[in-house]
């Protein structure tokens, strides 16, 4: 390989080396400790994704592939990045006080943060499955140990083993697949693949078995039912803004590689998954939408609406072609922002990690910070689904276009469960206005905790009020993505 | 095609042979002498103290053990590398380049963090 062809794949896949070259600088910063550290850090990370997302955006207009066609730039991965730059950003800024009132203010948090975004836009951006393999564990491996980050803690000790254990056995099963894929088809870029599997055999019982495991490794990191069961314990014992940067930014991921590897590049595979998919999605939205009705902790309630919400954008994925690809893309924007925003919240009534995340926390809020309240109110609503929120469009186009590809039972089925998780959400609305309490929460909101709130807020209401225009850039993400 | 596999067939079955094999003569011509300090567990000289399980054990073990397998990886990554230089030329030099100094970085991080210091 010549030298043009080394500095185009570089260039094409400058974001990824922008945000491994910060996290190497912010590792070594974090070795000389000094007071304002966690500022200085939260800034350089902020500084990089910035630049990143500048040059992601650049890039975004010149389609191209990299590295022998083991990498891809083109709009859809683009418009995903900047949802994971988006949620990344909102995570740090988010952090800062917690990390404070937790006393564990470690510069290797923003470092860890940025690994998992690395391997996170690498997820997006692969177009060979060992790209995307490493991807998925650069990704893992960075937040198995935020997951653990609050070390004195046995709760976020016990949902670090626990991911690490279920995460390594779901890489085992993802990667037994591709190795499957590897033996029938001689190759692991995707593109080289589907070429062969065009004229290969589907009823093969191997190119099934293949498939299934390939399959439901993606469908772990999604966190579907019923591959779901590590979701709700890791939820609860992560710090929090960790659980929110792993309920946005890594679905992203996760979704990014469904997307490309079952809609885009493998679609000769759909007659062999439609029907498990189908099971799964409709298992997954009962599954999150009943169980989050009894939970009292509320990072383990929202670990089952982010189950239910996955269940959705599975239902974009049976919808396919390009109106479900690009339903799901705009689905995963209004869920980053307004679940981040919950989140913030979160992590405003947060009272110390030992005493848990109890719902009645947001007792009364309305009481002491009315403010505070109605934005929450704002977040619940979009969360379950009621216009003129973000969250009503998301899922109002999923199901448009499931109906639109003559799925009309699934998308009853979704609305019923759509109804019944309405009702956990309503309930901390209850609690917020109508409860009455003596301890009323008090919080302090800094200005970067303001600056989240603000853009989760805005985010929520934008895509609530202009969903057309957010739809089309969707749109015009995936119709690069399908090229 | 499956039979592009047989030399690796042929490999499990000799190690699996080979391997009976040596057991089999060392226990038939070996004089047999057990005695306590022999059946000990071996913990790199250090007097064990009982179960891993059942208390506390030195965190550096584990910290150095894992410093050991990513150069361990690290070699097993430049020994392909070194055989097939010639053919990748300038781009493959400079891709091990960067993945020597990512490692670096780590190996510093750890090495400053005094990962290297063994405390008794």
């Amino acid at each position: 390989m010549d030298l043009t062809v080394i500095k185009s794949s570089v260039l094409a896949s400058g974001p990824e080396i922008i945000v491994i070259l910060g996290a190497c600088v912010a590792l070594m910063l974090s070795l000389v400790p000094r007071p304002g550290q966690g500022r200085l850090l939260a800034g350089l990370s902020l500084l990089m994704i910035a630049l990143a997302a500048m040059m992601s955006l650049s890039l975004g207009q010149y389609p191209q592939t990299a590295y022998a066609g083991m990498f891809v730039v083109d709009s859809f991965s683009t418009y995903l990045k900047m949802l994971l730059y988006l949620g990344t950003a909102l995570t740090i800024l988010m952090s800062t006080s917690y990390l404070t009132a937790e006393n564990v203010a470690k510069g290797e948090y923003y470092v860890l943060l940025l690994f998992a975004l690395s391997g996170a836009m690498i997820m997006v951006s692969g177009t060979d499955l060992l790209i995307i393999y490493i991807g998925i564990e650069l990704q893992a491996l960075s937040i198995y140990v935020l997951v653990g980050f609050l070390t004195t803690n046995t709760r976020s000790n016990e949902a670090a083993l626990k991911y690490v254990i279920l995460g390594a056995f779901s890489s085992g099963l993802l990667l037994f697949g591709l190795s499957l894929f590897y033996g029938l088809t001689g190759t692991t870029q995707l593109d080289v693949m589907s070429e062969v599997l065009d004229v290969a055999d589907t009823s093969s019982p191997l190119l099934a078995l293949a498939t299934m495991f390939l399959l439901a490794g993606l469908l772990f990191k999604v966190g579907a039912v019923p591959f779901h069961m590590w979701v709700p314990d890791i939820y609860e014992g992560a710090p929090s803004p960790v659980t929110g940067f792993m309920s946005t930014v890594g679905k992203i991921a996760a979704f990014a590689v469904v997307l490309r590897v079952l809609m885009l590049d493998l679609v000769v595979l759909d007659p062999i998954w439609r029907n498990s998919l189908i099971v799964v999605t409709v298992l997954t939205l009962g599954t999150g939408s009943l169980a989050a009705l009894v939970q009292t902790n509320i990072k383990r309630m929202l670990a089952y609406s982010s189950i239910a919400h996955a269940g959705f954008l599975m239902l974009g994925l049976l919808a396919g072609g390009s109106d479900g690809i690009a339903s799901v893309c705009l689905y995963l924007l209004v869920f980053t922002v307004m679940n981040l925003g919950v989140f913030a919240v979160i992590i405003l009534l947060n009272r110390g990690a030992d005493q848990g995340e109890p719902i009645e926390a947001f007792t009364g809020l309305a009481r002491s910070h009315p403010g505070l309240a109605l934005i929450t109110m704002i977040f619940l609503l979009s969360l379950a689904g009621i216009p003129p929120t973000g969250g009503f469009f998301a899922k109002f186009y999923v199901l448009v276009a499931l109906i639109e590809a003559n799925h009309v039972v699934l998308a009853v089925i979704a609305v019923l469960f759509s109804a019944v998780s309405a009702w956990f959400y309503l309930r901390i609305i209850m609690l917020m206005y109508m409860g009455e309490t003596d301890h009323p929460a008090k919080v302090q909101i800094t200005s970067s905790m303001g600056l989240a709130l603000i853009v989760t807020l805005i985010g929520t209401v934008l895509t609530g009020v202009l969903p057309a225009w957010f739809l089309s850039v969707a749109q015009a993400a995936t119709e690069g993505g399908l090229g | 095609m499956p039979i592009d596999f047989l030399p690796v067939f042929l490999m499990v079955a000799v190690v699996v042979v080979l391997s009976v094999f040596i057991l089999t003569l060392s226990r038939l011509i070996r004089p047999n002498n057990p005695y306590p300090e022999k059946n000990r567990p071996y913990e790199c000289g250090v007097d064990h103290v009982g179960e891993a399980s059942a208390g506390l054990f030195k965190v550096q073990y584990f910290v150095i053990a894992i410093l050991f397998v990513v150069f361990d990886v690290e070699t097993m990554f430049l020994f392909p590398w070194a055989v097939v230089l010639q053919d990748m030329g300038m781009f493959g030099y400079i891709e091990m380049l960067v993945f020597i100094v990512l490692l670096l970085v780590g190996f510093a991080y750890a090495w400053i963090k005094g990962a290297l210091e063994w405390v008794s």
